[in-house]
């Protein structure tokens, strides 16, 4: 009998490989070539424009990019559009998600209204917050202040700022509401209906027991939006006007310029696994000092 | 006891006031698309006259028309590829007991929270060495990987609500395995897949990261890619009708998937935890 079950634990086994296998490694191979040959890229002088002149350099490109204030300009950027914006989205996220979850009625339109932010596609919320904030564009926010300068141009770091952080909430607060929302539906209601016969108001019934039970969730939707935000590129891009306006250039938008236009590969390959070291690093931190769960641990 | 009206005008207030912000931006989109194209600039919220001069100039540039159906074409095709390939993992994780498990949703979560940066610089090098740079499979491949783990981890959550067993009282009941699969399984898996579908396609069709640095010309390049290079009527017109018009065309999609699947899709990002 002991021969029987580990010949089908072994053809189940077999299947459950195969059946993954497809799926397993076309995400590999397009993921783990490119990023080893990133890093190799990355220690050589390799400029698409001087294609004779490749050599090994080391670690030259990452000094070259560590020491230079553009780099830590555009880090700055991406930090503080990051910080600045998940915080928001946290608040704004769970006031909708408790309209989602407790309207007393609307809760369908509430819903569909809310996902088409989240459906939208990025480059198109992000030319209609950039036109109407942009004098020369035609902007009718500025018209109706009376403004007479341009408040997404390089002259105008704040205004600019403020936009793209606008832009990103507007985008995703659906998304970090509807995560939340998974956290808010399995808060027992018979804990809440046993607080409030216990005379507890709801701001304490918020505060000592939705919260608290909600820990989880809220963890999981702050790895995801800080590790998406920490990687903006469209809002920025385009607001930034094709990538063109330094000062609220990402460090995406980094990565980009060096490769693509200015085709220098090694200086552009710094960049890009500096970037994927750094979300590498965003990650651990959610997962080993804020104890995050990691999707699919507690199913 | 009925609710008392207070109640009722503050849960009206909220959800007014959700519909208001969520909205507002998409409204100011298309009263920019209905301007007339030389008053684009002109600083107002509603149009002084009018006009649907912008989408017919849309449609007269071959740009739009081609890219909406390359970015229709790609994304439906990395969606077939994607929710089939995620259905079969999926079933082998919700189902069947074998090693490393574990492992590959641990990296297909990885690979979700990976910098599209750090791979397009590759991908741009291979891609034109392998001639595939500003092709449909260009797109195709690196929208793939990353829709795959979004497609898996939706897929594994649904099937794992599904009650396998009655396959097992069907086969009982007299019917072979493929009908009972058929019979049973498949309409109880199908909501799990159509959600799967579309929460894959809203995320191709909104790509802009691979689209601008992969595709040059309108043989590949899909709408996002193409609203960014959009140019105007003339050398002196702003291109902003244009591009307003095509951002109205290339939402109503989205607006109609919405309207109809809202339930589904709440239903797959929040894993099935809310009830519609």
């Amino acid at each position: 009998m002991a021969t029987t079950t580990s010949a089908r634990t072994r053809s189940e086994r077999k299947l459950g490989w195969m059946l993954c296998a497809p799926a397993v490694i076309v995400m590999i191979a397009v993921t783990a070539y490119p990023i080893v040959y990133s890093v190799y890229l990355s220690l050589l002088r390799a400029d698409l424009r001087f294609p004779g002149d490749r050599a090994f350099i080391g670690l030259d490109n990452y000094v070259t990019v560590l020491g230079s204030s553009l780099w830590w300009a555009d880090f700055g950027h991406t930090v503080l559009i990051m910080a600045v914006s998940v915080s928001i989205e946290l608040v704004l996220g769970m006031l909708l998600a408790l309209v989602m979850h407790r309207a007393l009625f609307g809760r369908g339109l509430v819903r569909t209204a809310s996902l088409i932010p989240y459906g939208i596609v990025t480059v198109v919320a992000a030319y209609a917050w950039l036109l109407a904030f942009s004098t020369p564009d035609g902007g009718f926010v500025p018209k109706i202040f009376h403004l007479q300068h341009d408040l997404v141009d390089q002259g105008h770091p704040v205004t600019s700022f403020l936009v793209v952080i606008a832009a990103e909430v507007w985008k995703t607060t659906p998304f970090m509401a509807l995560l939340l929302l998974a956290g808010l539906a399995l808060v027992p209601d018979e804990i809440q209906e046993a607080a409030k016969v216990d005379g507890a108001s709801a701001w304490q019934r918020f505060w000592r027991i939705t919260v608290p039970l909600m820990k989880p969730a809220i963890l999981v939707a702050l790895l995801f939006r800080t590790l998406d935000a920490f990687r903006i590129f469209d809002s920025a891009f385009i607001i930034g006007q094709n990538g063109t306006n330094p000062k609220i250039e990402t460090v995406s938008i980094l990565g980009y310029n060096q490769l693509l236009n200015r085709l220098n590969l090694g200086l552009g390959s710094a960049v890009s696994v500096l970037v994927f070291v750094c979300v590498l690093v965003l990650a651990l931190f959610f997962i080993k000092v804020l104890g995050t769960e990691r999707p699919g641990d507690a199913a | 006891m009925t609710t008392p009206w207070s109640k009722r005008i503050g849960w009206a207030g909220a959800d007014g006031l959700v519909l208001l912000l969520a909205l507002f931006p998409i409204l100011w989109i298309v009263m920019l698309s209905l301007k007339e194209p030389a008053d684009v600039t002109d600083g107002r919220f509603i149009p002084k006259t009018f006009s649907l001069q912008n989408f017919k100039n849309v449609f007269d540039q071959d740009i739009f028309t081609k890219a909406l159906l390359n970015s229709f074409g790609i994304a439906l095709i990395a969606t077939v590829i994607a929710v089939t390939l995620a259905a079969m993992a999926a079933y082998a994780i919700a189902r069947l007991n074998f090693p490393g498990k574990a492992v590959i949703l641990g990296s297909a979560l990885m690979i979700a929270m990976f910098p599209p940066i750090s791979i397009v610089g590759p991908l741009y090098n291979m891609w034109r060495n392998l001639g595939l740079y500003n092709t449909w499979p260009g797109l195709i491949i690196p929208y793939l990987t990353f829709a795959l783990p979004l497609a898996i981890y939706t897929l594994t959550t649904f099937f794992r609500e599904i009650p396998w067993e009655l396959e097992q009282a069907a086969q009982i009941d007299g019917a072979t395995p493929f009908q009972a699969f058929r019979k049973v399984i498949v309409p109880l898996a199908a909501p799990g897949v159509a959600t799967t579908a579309i929460l894959v396609f809203i995320f191709c069709w909104n790509d802009f990261v691979f689209a601008v640095s992969l595709t040059s010309t309108s043989a590949a390049q899909t709408v996002p890619a193409a609203l960014s290079q959009f140019s105007g009527t003339s050398q002196f017109t702003a291109p902003y009708g244009s591009i307003a018009a095509a951002a109205v065309i290339v939402t109503i999609p989205i607006i109609i998937l919405v309207l109809f699947f809202q339930r589904r899709i709440v239903a797959g990002l929040t894993a099935g935890a809310v009830k519609g």
